[in-house]
């Protein structure tokens, strides 16, 4: 029997989260962004957290809602273009803020889940980003050393998953969803549809279930389109 | 001289077959609508996406199928989805042929600045710094002065840096330009715009060698 993960809402997952820990969060844009979790941290007020998240949601949704509530002290992101109050709050200095390479977000997240402490990479070579790090040439080109990154918990969203943990996430909802479920202390997905183990195929599975720790039903998820582009109909 | 839409076909004419390619947000994204028709492209979009099609049909489009500019897309046949990490795997590792993304500042030995502007404007880099600093071929898509008229193409960038010395090439609405040796070199001209124009408009060091012929498009 594959071992049962399952918690019976978005209160038991994220009951243990407290003021003061690191926190992932999974998406990218409004793509794939754990809504649910993130209704109940507002709900919850717990603050000064440390968000590790590729965007900053926009004003009045994702992330962004946090952000309206002064609970986050410090994002580590790649691009916040998207959110005013957040922009506002950076250069203002109430909010602490790494920005970081979306490419080196993505691995230092891999590297935090496969037990990799540390690895070099080109990107950000020469640039204020690079301010402080080792700097080693391989092949005759400079890299810059990055550490791995782990979080408190990790909160994930996916399209499908099962009771043993296995997630399945739509088109590019995958997007960070599936490096951050690798490097929490504890990860929480929460899923559109919770279903009987067994019913998942082996051979299709994104996130094997060893790297969830709670899984949970979600419910009435509105996925936003941050920006909707159609073509007409010739 | 040329508008949004005559860059990106200047630099549709730099896509070769079987070439895998990304395309930063804004004038390069206008790119993939002026693709020859006798070549086959893929392009990449980092948030993970390989094969990606145009804008949905109205009613089709699906909140969990975007492109890295948050905008709904749809796949062609052929296309992949897959994680970050494994996306920037591509891009870092050299896979991806062709990057083409738009700029604040150029400098003359290839330097680009595209993310930041202290104290004003601070919206992250995104991907563009394990773009720029991996891809081989790198085409810069911009205007070739600021709002202020100033030239954006310099001996020197004065904004923070995405990449040190890796653009090969940029293309405004005035010129085409080759940056190598510590120069941006002059291949063509936009259609009307003299090569006096184009010296006026550059900051950086500008070689002009022979007659430099005009565009073509169609």
């Amino acid at each position: 029997m594959a071992i049962n993960k399952v918690v019976a809402n978005v209160e038991e997952a994220t009951k243990d989260i407290k003021d003061g820990m690191t926190l992932m969060v999974g998406g990218f844009g409004l793509c794939g962004i754990p809504e649910n979790s993130i209704a109940q941290l507002v709900k919850m007020g717990i603050k000064n957290l440390t968000c590790i998240s590729n965007n900053a949601g926009v004003d009045d949704f994702g992330l962004g809602l946090l952000l309206k509530q002064k609970q986050i002290k410090k994002m580590i992101s790649s691009y916040v273009g998207e959110n005013d109050e957040f922009e506002r709050q950076m250069l203002s200095g109430e909010l602490e803020v790494d920005l970081i390479p979306q490419g080196s977000l993505a691995e230092r997240c891999r590297a935090g889940g496969a037990g990799i402490p540390a690895f070099f990479t080109p990107a950000g070579y020469g640039t204020e980003i690079a301010a402080g790090k080792e700097v080693r040439v391989f092949n005759g080109k400079p890299h810059i050393l990055e550490s791995a990154l782990e979080a408190d918990f990790a909160i994930v969203k996916a399209w499908k998953g099962d009771t043993a943990g296995n997630l399945v996430y739509k088109y590019t909802a995958l997007n960070f969803n599936h490096v951050m479920a690798t490097a929490g202390k504890i990860t929480i997905a929460e899923v559109e549809e919770l279903v009987p183990v067994g019913t998942l195929d082996p051979r299709h599975i994104h996130t094997p279930g060893i790297f969830v720790q709670r899984i949970f039903q979600g419910k009435n998820y509105e996925k936003r389109i941050e920006q909707r582009t159609v073509r007409k109909r010739s | 001289m040329l508008d949004k839409t005559g860059i990106a076909k200047r630099i549709a004419q730099e896509l070769r077959d079987g070439w895998y390619v990304n395309l930063g947000i804004g004038i390069p994204t206008l790119v993939a609508n002026y693709v020859d028709k006798n070549i086959t492209v893929e392009f990449q979009s980092e948030n993970g996406i390989l094969g990606m099609g145009p804008f949905p049909y109205e009613g089709e489009e699906d909140a969990d199928l975007i492109n890295a500019g948050k905008q709904t897309v749809t796949l062609l046949p052929g296309a992949s989805i897959f994680d970050s990490s494994m996306s920037f795997s591509m891009i870092r590792g050299q896979h991806v042929q062709l990057t083409v993304l738009g700029a604040m500042e150029v400098s003359q030995n290839g330097d680009i600045a595209n993310w930041k502007i202290p104290g004003k404007m601070v919206k992250g880099m995104g991907g563009a710094m394990d773009l720029v600093a991996s891809a081989k071929n790198i085409i810069v898509a911009m205007m070739h002065t600021n709002k202020a008229g100033e030239s954006k193409l310099l001996p020197e960038c004065t904004l923070p840096l995405t990449g040190v010395a890796c653009v090969t090439k940029v293309v405004t609405e005035l010129a085409v330009m080759e940056i190598k040796d510590g120069a941006f070199h002059l291949l063509e001209r936009a259609p009307g715009v003299t090569v006096e124009q184009i010296k006026n408009a550059t900051a950086g060091k500008l070689v002009i060698s022979g007659e430099v012929p005009e565009m073509k498009l169609d």
